[in-house]
Formats: structure tokens, sequence, C-alpha cells
């Protein structure tokens, strides 16, 4: 592995900042790295070296025109393939849009470009972003680093395993239900999920409306700020997005204590269904945070458990609407237009094609709770529900400053174990799910391996909307705390990948 | 007990314009059960005095200036349609045979 490959991206923008790497080097370095284990891990639906090269060569033009760039200059991303870009196939892991090319930049991406990030490809996920495996992407799985016979979660699983695998430094995501931090938490890396709002929509492939955050993923907590800082902030572009400035999350992430802070356990996410490989991480994870200076109480959030099929409501709900738009006529696939069928005929023909069985299966969940005779004992009583939780997280917010859980109730499962059973893929969000519910601000940091199959476990950090900067500075905390007595980070312990050669 | 048949199956598969064979009606109908089953358990706690909420942010109304900014052209427009003529967007007829 190419000494270029290892570094975080603060490391790598420093370096070509001083002159001693240039963007071309590092580009070439990480393609090099995709090609070599790529075909193993399957992180990518696309990367196109040309494209990649071009803009490591524009970022050392700029540099050496004297222009002023940013820390991330030069760094490259993977860049889940649910944001548009117009010189990339653009697809969110369907057939539906296979060989899609976007008339116009996502914000995220166009963001990306500006602060001199080099988008080194595509990365696989659920189709839809529907999923906590990436196993539902219409063209291939995507392997976990840790063992290359399990998931890497999802639905943003291709850029968790880019950035698990050494392909990338950095990757984006998006996180409706968990998305970001439940495949952060099974391949040991950080990821995060900004205070809904706080990073753009616009030019993000919509799965829930109401929930889809754009999020960073990165090997340490600092990296993840960066580029969190790097693509928010508000987005006339978008109504949904938030008029404010941007939380101190770099600031955060340096400061790395937690002094004087009070820290809330969760109680309803322990017990049963935990592993107990998780169980024990996290007890530890919390002892470590007193033993830093925290308060750590109690707290009770009674409606958490109720987060799920809220959930399994409101997403679906809003898919059902939101996925009415591949109709066949304007982009994307249109399948049996000989000239004796109908449009509705065509488009039924279409669509029954183009979406995979847990598409077709979210819209018809959401069509069924939103019609009529239903939609009052169903995604009426969903709404309520998430008022009683965003009550819960208020309540608790009074008396702490951030809430802690596990990430997910287990490691990485097995590729193949829950694909067939829908209900048991949907536990995996089962910790996650309330944050994106009151939209708040939450990071998965990884804490220890659990002894029963040494995988990866992942610690949930949430604070109020708006309060990002407080997930960074305490997940900056335990990362440097439990780096100390690892002697190096977590990733350091995966088993090495084989190189194939070229 | 069956929340849900396979006839009403047939029926969503309808309004979700999707056109699906008898296999998975009948494996979407088993699957659906099962889900509607669980995600029911909303109904134990919602009160009828609670609100609903529909969004995080409590946002209404919200306006860009209403400026004149560059769109995509018609060639762009239609770079991705399945099938254009004339700088327009071809589509199968609207209406049904016997309409």
């Amino acid at each position: 592995m190419n000494e270029l490959v290892g570094k975080g991206a603060a490391e790598l923008g420093a370096l070509m900042a001083a002159g001693e790497a240039s963007a071309v080097e590092v580009a070439q370095a990480h393609l090099d790295r995709v090609a070599a284990v790529d075909g193993e891990i399957g992180a990518f639906l696309h990367v196109d070296p040309e494209t990649v090269l071009a803009q490591a060569r524009a970022v050392d033009e700029r540099r050496a025109a004297g222009d002023e760039l940013g820390p991330l200059a030069g760094v490259p991303v993977a860049h889940k393939d649910v944001f548009t870009t117009r010189d990339m196939p653009t697809t969110a892991g369907s057939k539906i849009l296979e060989g899609w090319r976007p008339p116009y930049d996502a914000t995220v991406t166009a963001r990306l470009r500006a602060a001199g990030l080099v988008i080194l490809g595509k990365t696989n996920m659920d189709e839809f972003a529907m999923g906590s495996s990436t196993e539902n992407s219409a063209y291939h799985v995507t392997r976990n680093p840790w063992d290359t016979a399990r998931v890497p979660g999802g639905s943003s699983g291709g850029s968790s395993a880019a950035v698990a695998a050494f392909e990338a430094p950095l990757a984006t995501g998006t996180d409706t239900g968990g998305s970001i931090r439940q495949p952060a938490a099974v391949t040991g890396i950080v990821g995060a999920k900004p205070t809904y709002g706080g990073s753009s929509r616009y030019g993000l492939i919509a799965f829930a409306s109401s929930l889809d955050t754009p999020g960073p993923f990165a090997r340490n907590v600092l990296d993840a700020a960066l580029l969190q800082e790097a693509f928010s902030g508000h987005d006339p572009m978008d109504s949904t997005s938030v008029d404010r400035p941007v939380p101190p999350v770099v600031e955060a992430a340096r400061r790395a204590d937690v002094a004087g802070l009070t820290v809330g356990v969760v109680k309803e996410f322990a017990g049963d269904g935990y592993q107990p490989g998780v169980s024990a991480r996290f007890a530890e994870a919390v002892a470590l945070l007193e033993s830093l200076g925290a308060k750590v109480v109690e707290v009770s959030c009674p409606h958490f458990t109720y987060a799920m099929p809220a959930y399994y409501l409101i997403a679906p709900s809003e898919a059902s609407s939101n996925l009415a738009r591949f109709d066949a006529m304007r982009f994307g696939l249109r399948v049996g237009d000989d000239g004796s069928r109908s449009a509705e005929e065509v488009m039924a023909l279409t669509r029954a094609q183009g979406f995979g069985p847990e598409v077709k299966r979210r819209i018809m969940l959401g069509t069924y709770a939103l019609s009529s005779g239903y939609y009052d004992a169903y995604y009426g009583k969903a709404q309520q529900v998430r008022t009683l939780i965003a009550r819960d997280f208020e309540a608790a917010f009074e008396r702490v400053d951030v809430l802690v859980s596990p990430t997910t109730p287990t490691t990485a499962f097995p590729i193949g174990e829950r694909a067939d059973d829908p209900m048991a893929m949907y536990l995996a969000d089962l910790c996650t799910i309330p944050s994106n519910l009151q939209g708040n601000a939450a990071i998965s940091v990884p804490c220890g391996l659990a002894d029963e199959d040494g995988l990866p476990v992942g610690l949930q950090i949430m604070a109020p909307a708006l309060g990002d900067d407080r997930v960074y500075r305490v997940g900056a905390a335990v990362e440097k705390a439990l780096e100390d007595r690892w002697g190096g980070p977590l990733l350091a312990k995966a088993p090495e990948l084989a190189e194939a050669a070229k | 007990m069956s929340a849900i048949t396979r006839d009403e199956v047939a029926h969503l598969a309808r309004l979700s314009r999707l056109a699906l064979g008898e296999d998975e009606l009948q494996r979407l109908a088993a699957q659906l059960d099962q889900i509607i089953s669980a995600v029911a358990r909303v109904q134990e706690v919602a009160a009828e005095e609670i609100p609903p909420t529909s969004h995080a942010l409590p946002l209404t109304n919200v306006y860009r200036p209403d400026e004149v900014r560059p769109s995509l052209s018609p060639g762009q427009a239609l770079a991705g349609a399945p099938a254009a003529e004339e700088q327009r967007f071809r589509v199968p007829r609207i209406l049904d045979e016997e309409a």
C-alpha cells in the first residue's frame, strides 16, 4: 500500500499545501488502491481515472498560480451515487437510472468541487438509499473490509467500505434513518448525520424528504468535521435549508474534551437484542467518558422504542410520493413503448422492471399508509409518535448536553443473512432513527471490537439541532482517549487486504 | 389473521403504477402483512390530543427573489429522455383505446 493512501484528509491537505505531494500524485495513489482492492470490495459503481486526474491537475494548477485553497484541496473523496454529478453517471443504485447523466450538479457536489476536493468516483448503495446492507443495490454487493463475507452496512455501504479499505480518505453519504452512522459503525470508521437542513438536499435523489440528510465519512473525527464544513451551509436552492452559520465543528473536533458536560445514557437502547460484545464496548465507552470528566446519568426516552415503527410508516409514505417522478417519460428507463400501449401501461411496466424488491415494498407500504381509510390509523399516528419522540429529546436535553447509545444493536452481519427478511433488516436502524425523526445532530465513532467476532462497534453521540459541534467535541475526546489506549486507530487492527496485481 | 389480502395488494400495485406478476403479489401480501402488523404498534401510544409532526423544521413559505436566472437548454433537458422528437419529450398515447 502506497504511504499516501494510509494518510488522513487533514494530513494529505497539509502535505499538498507544503508542496510535499501533488494532487495528481495523491489521486494516482488512490486510483491504484482502487484498482488493487475494489475488485474484491466492490465499493464503487463508477470510477473514471481520466476525470479524476483532470480534477487533480486543476487543483495543482490553481496552487501553482498562487490561488488560496482550502484545507481539503486536492484530497480525494468517494461520492455516494445518490448525488447528481454532471461529469459522472448517477443511478442511486437503481436500474431505472442506469447510465443517466444528470444535467446539473447537486449543491453538495458543487461545494466539494469549490473546496478543491477530487471526486474519485460514485459509490455503491442500497437502491434509492433503502436498506441497511447495500445488498439492495441493483448492481452488485459491497463487502466489509474487516470480513469480506459480511455487509458494510447501508445504505451508504459503498462509501463506508471505500474509506475503511483505504480507497479514499473521505466519503459522502446520506442519512435518512441511520444510513451514515450504521455503515460507519460496522466498518470501524467515523460517520456523522448533521442537523436536518444543515446540508443541502438540492440534487440529492429524494427518498424521504423530511428526513434525508447529507453527511461525511472519514477515518477520524477531525477529517469528518472538515468535510462536513466544506459542503454545509445555507442553500437557497433547498427550501428546507437552515439559514444559520455552520456550527463550529472543526474547532470542536480539535478541542476534543468533555470537561463540564453531562452525558445521558439512553436507557431504552440496551438489553434484549443487543449483542454482548456491543453492550460491553458501549459500557466501557460510558466509563471512559466519566473518567475524562463528564457527568454521566441514565435518561429514559420512553417513546424511542416506537421510533422504528413510526419511521417505517413515515419514510415509505414520503418515498411512495417522491418516487412517482420515475414515470418513464422524461429520463431514465422506458419499457414496452411499442406503439400499442398507453402511457400508463408503459409507466407501470417500466416501474415493475426498473425498481428492485425493497423499493417496490416501500412504495406499496407507503401507498397503503397514505390511502383513504388507513391514513389516520397509520401515517397520522406515526406523525403523532414523531411529536412524542421530539418531546423525549427536548426533555432529555434539558438535563444533559449529549445522549449516547450503541450505534447499532449488532456488529456487521453476514451477506445474505437478512436479505429475505425485511423486518430483521429494519432492526439495524433501531438506535439511529430517533435523531432523524427529530432532525438533530448525531455521530458514530469507533469504540472497539466485539469479543465474540472481532468486529467493530460504534458509539453514537446525539445532540440538539444545530449542536453539531457538541457531537464532534465528545466524539473527538473519545477517539483521542481510545487511540492512546490502543496505540493507534481501530482500523490498524483490520486485516490487510490482498492487492490484486495490475 | 391476515391484515392485507392478495386483492388488496393488487389494488395498491395499480395505485402505485407497478405492473406486478402473480408471484410478486403473493410474496408482497405476506411481507406487507408482517410489516404492517409490526408498525401498527404506533397505535399503542399516539393519543388524540397529540399534534402531528410532519417535518423537523417548522418552516413556512420560504421564498427566493423572483429573478430570471439561467436554466437548462432544451438540449440539456432532453438529453436523458427515453424518446424525444422536435425538441419535445415523445410519450406514449395518453388515452386508452376505448376513450
